[in-house]
């Protein structure tokens, strides 16, 4: 029986906790062990973001792009052991291999934003007085995202992408029903060479993790997916202590096209506006 | 002539890696973050620190956390001597009758490498601006070639510079090769008249670590025994998290009692360590982890 680990900080560990949780496949009698992420974990998760979000923020947005083309490609490389995952999940062995196609594209969709959602976004502003007016986008810091609890890989790809490719570092809670596929792309990633803690992957609960993933005051937008009220509450009023950004993906087809687009990078960027005196 | 009882160095590192197994929870570790909070020297010692900046420091010293009233100040704050007025007049300042220190380094620090003359009327210099306390360098390469007893009698000679302030002598434990060698300048430094001992500057690495501080305080320990005299300690630099901290606290508590667990004999000479203890302290209360943003950085 296979162990997965959790990926935090480049590096894939075992639960801090010691607690895990088995996962049985759809069919057959293949089964794993996962681990059952504590709230220490994932505090040691947004210490690895907080100290990726420095230098990843700063690199050239092109670099960035150029990383996320790099996963794409290795995503596509680990075509055939992503595609057995979720086949143990539930899916059959077409539409299996359609998800990771979709992945593959997804992935490649937001590289393609990394130098030039800053262009259709920012803005030279009219002002009424001697100033040259500008708003530039900055990525808001750590990213805690929940990731869909339907789509184990094309979902998890398109929470992902957009909120790195805008220079953030995130932490993320995998599905916990279906949680193969996330620890596999944390190898992707590894193996791409993204620097480590710009994505942590964690396996788990939301019911148990969903208080610490939106209270923590090192975090500074939620993403959440999924359609539950209750939760949603509980993501809102944590996140207004320090008031994090908060964005709200709700279930819908994650491989669709319109399921992609720039708005999602927008969703985890920081205006800000500054003025600039012209000379007379 | 100092001579010294071999340091069972096996022994020390295995002492010191099962307090990583163990965790202080709850009220106890309430308390244990308050009393190491209350320990605190609060050090700023660039080559570029300004007057304001020590004087921030110094409001930071006496009320760690606006929100949190109730924190204990820190036993004192840390300067080059060209700064210690500066601190001093913000203390009384703002907190007219507090209890926190100016300490402040001298004897050419961090490197000591000048004449015992200058590093002399350094010592006289800073005590006549206002520090309480002295923290001097020893001379590592004298101690190193075998020289001790010159050693020794440049501390007297500090100590006696040093007149009403208390001296804490840095011995630079990351230069001194062997944990033997960290003894041998233990026993040298308290018995030449040292209040602390304390290992490093800060500016070598690697600075204070758990082994080099058990083997001190072991000299103490023995010294007390000796002669019933309490001698102080004060690891310096790189204990920069609450964790850590609290297990410095338990070698301390373990080796030498609880008599030792006051800002009078154990500080710790750190800048960064008071924002963990805090950030440790408001999650306690409020259940959720804090941000390094929420707290003022000097």
């Amino acid at each position: 029986m296979r162990n997965y680990g959790i990926y935090v900080d480049g590096k894939f560990n075992r639960t801090e906790s010691g607690r895990y949780f088995q996962f049985r496949a759809a069919q057959g009698d293949w089964a794993a062990n996962l681990c059952n992420s504590s709230r220490k974990d994932f505090r040691d998760a947004v210490t690895a973001a907080r100290g990726a979000f420095a230098k990843w923020s700063s690199a050239a947005p092109a670099a960035r792009g150029q990383l996320l083309y790099q996963v794409a490609e290795a995503l596509e490389g680990r075509k055939a052991q992503l595609s057995e995952e979720l086949q143990h999940q539930g899916l059959t062995a077409a539409a299996a291999e359609a998800e990771v196609q979709a992945s593959v594209n997804r992935l490649i969709y937001y590289a393609g934003w990394a130098d030039k959602f800053q262009q259709v976004f920012s803005s030279v502003n009219p002002v009424a007085s001697s100033h040259y007016n500008f708003s530039v986008l900055e990525p808001v810091g750590v990213v805690s995202i929940l990731a869909p609890e339907e789509s184990p890989l094309v979902g998890l790809v398109s929470a992902i992408a957009p909120v790195i490719v805008g220079g953030n570092s995130c932490v993320v809670l995998a599905s916990s029903s279906r949680p193969l596929c996330a620890v596999t792309l944390g190898e992707v990633l590894q193996s791409a060479g993204l620097p480590a803690g710009v994505v942590n992957i964690l396996t788990g609960f939301r019911s148990e993790l969903l208080g610490q993933f939106t209270s923590h005051m090192d975090v500074n937008g939620v993403l959440y997916c999924g359609e539950a009220a209750e939760e949603l509450k509980t993501v809102r009023e944590n996140a207004a202590l320090n008031v994090k950004r908060v964005s709200h993906s709700p279930r819908a087809d994650s491989s669709a096209e319109e399921a992609q687009g720039p708005y999602a990078i927008l969703s985890f960027q920081e205006v800000k506006t500054t003025w600039h005196p012209i000379a007379t | 002539m100092t001579t010294s009882p071999p340091v069972d160095q096996l022994g020390i590192e295995e002492r010191i890696a099962r307090l990583g197994s163990r965790t202080i929870k709850k009220e106890s570790k309430l308390e244990a973050l308050k009393l190491a909070l209350s320990m605190i020297d609060l050090t700023t010692l660039d080559s570029k620190d300004t007057p304001g900046k020590v004087r921030q420091l110094c409001a930071k010293a006496i009320r760690p956390y606006e929100a949190m009233p109730d924190l204990p100040s820190v036993a004192a704050v840390c300067v080059y001597p060209n700064l210690v007025r500066v601190a001093k007049k913000a203390l009384q300042t703002m907190a007219p009758g507090c209890r926190i220190n100016v300490a402040a380094v001298a004897t050419a620090f961090p490197s000591g490498m000048s004449s015992l003359k200058f590093r002399l009327e350094e010592t006289r210099w800073a005590v006549q601006e206002g520090a309480d306390e002295i923290d001097m360098v020893i001379s590592r390469g004298k101690f190193l070639a075998g020289e001790h007893e010159a050693v020794a009698d440049e501390i007297r000679a500090v100590k006696e510079a040093c007149g009403e302030a208390h001296l804490k002598v840095i011995l630079e434990t990351g230069e001194l090769g062997t944990l033997d060698n960290v003894r041998l300048a233990s026993d040298l430094a308290i018995d030449a008249g040292a209040d602390f001992i304390k290992t490093s500057t800060g500016k070598i690495q690697p600075a204070a670590t758990l082994p080099v501080t058990l083997v001190m305080l072991q000299a103490i320990r023995d010294h007390y025994y000796r002669t019933g005299k309490r001698v102080g300690m004060k690891p310096a630099g790189g204990i920069a998290t609450a964790k850590l901290a609290l297990q410095y606290l338990v070698v301390v508590k373990e080796t030498l009692g609880q008599a030792w667990l006051q800002p009078d004999l154990f500080r710790f000479g750190a800048s960064a360590l008071a924002n963990d203890i805090l950030r440790q302290l408001v999650k306690e209360r409020t259940g959720v982890y804090q941000s390094l943003d929420y707290f003022t950085k000097d």
